[in-house]
């Protein structure tokens, strides 16, 4: 038989992970749509529409991490969660440091590099 | 199928089986290989974050580098939303489809189900390349090469390390797959599946950032 003859437990845990993958498809669906659904039809503010991209893009992060890559608050999977928020950590210090010096060096000598 | 439960254990079929390492775990049906995979996905996730560093600076890179146009063409140019967004959604459903690999993985016996999803989902990387070099090579036919400005450089230090990802996960698809013909499922084989699947979900956790960063921020 193709199925693997799946104890009680087992069948309810591949419900439960197949109802996650959906979900996570669904909602990143949603999540990308709304954006380029935005940007294509609309004349929404720049500023406004940059928000929007941000926070669905954002929301759609976790959404992969949480429902594909089956990162969770659990207690079990804490370490990983740990390497996951270090990495954030180093790389906000990185990317904001790297932002924060170079839009100000433009700021003081090549205005012309600012957005 | 029998489930481990410990004597004394009186809860032991209403807690989830042990977690031996993020992502998804293949449960007590496939212990053979569990000890090894529990070193080789978290070392993997190690490999993941470090690769996400790279991806971040080089965000931060293009950004700062978004007003070095240097007269030659900028975002809105050479962007399209069309193709950006086919190429979003061509990546997004093969992150679906490797999660119903894993799944068939791990509850099936069989191979079929595991190869046809796996089949679908090369199909659908292979079609995110093809766009994503028909992209390429319209903007290079528009004056936008990399040495044509700061911003270009950026550009194409990023973009592309994502192809290049995409194209090394897809060899690494097609030798799993001949792994499987020739050895079938053995443990490194499953572990090999697993590690693939995290490097593409996180790819396209990888895509998220440029199609909204990149795509969609430059040509609004």
């Amino acid at each position: 038989m193709s199925h693997r003859q799946l104890s009680e437990q087992e069948a309810r845990e591949k419900s439960s992970e197949l109802r996650s993958y959906l979900w996570g498809f669904g909602l990143a669906l949603i999540l990308t749509l709304i954006p380029f659904g935005l940007a294509a039809y609309t004349q929404m503010a720049a500023g406004t529409l940059y928000l929007v991209i941000a926070g669905c893009a954002v929301i759609q992060i976790v959404v992969h991490f949480r429902f594909f890559l089956h990162i969770t608050l659990a207690r079990n999977k804490r370490e990983d969660l740990q390497l996951i928020l270090f990495t954030v950590l180093i790389l906000a210090i990185m990317v904001g440091g790297t932002l924060w010096i170079l839009f100000n060096l433009y700021y003081r000598m090549m205005p012309d590099m600012l957005p | 199928m029998t489930t481990i439960t410990k004597p004394n254990d009186g809860h032991a079929n209403r807690t989830p089986h042990r977690v031996h390492h993020p992502g998804l775990n293949l449960g007590p049906a496939h212990q053979e290989s569990e000890d090894t995979r529990e070193e080789m996905v978290f070392g993997f996730w190690v490999f993941m974050m470090s690769d996400l560093i790279i991806f971040g600076l080089l965000f931060a890179t293009y950004v700062t580098m978004l007003g070095g146009t240097a007269g030659g063409p900028g975002p809105s140019d050479l962007f399209e939303l069309k193709s950006a967004f086919i190429e979003t959604m061509l990546l997004l459903t093969s992150s679906f489809t490797f999660g119903m690999a894993s799944l068939a993985l791990k509850y099936r016996s069989d191979r079929k189900v595991l190869v046809i999803w796996l089949l679908v989902t090369l199909l659908l990387g292979l079609g995110f390349l093809a766009h994503e070099l028909h992209d390429f090579h319209k903007m290079f036919t528009e004056g936008g090469v990399p040495s044509r400005s700061g911003f270009l450089s950026a550009f194409f230090s990023l973009v592309p390390l994502h192809g290049l990802h995409v194209i090394g996960a897809c060899i690494w698809l097609i030798a799993l797959l001949g792994q499987i013909a020739v050895h079938g499922l053995d443990p490194p084989t499953k572990t090999g599946l697993m590690r693939l699947a995290i490097l593409w979900h996180f790819l396209d956790v990888v895509w998220i950032g440029i199609f909204s960063l990149v795509y969609l921020g430059g040509i609004v």
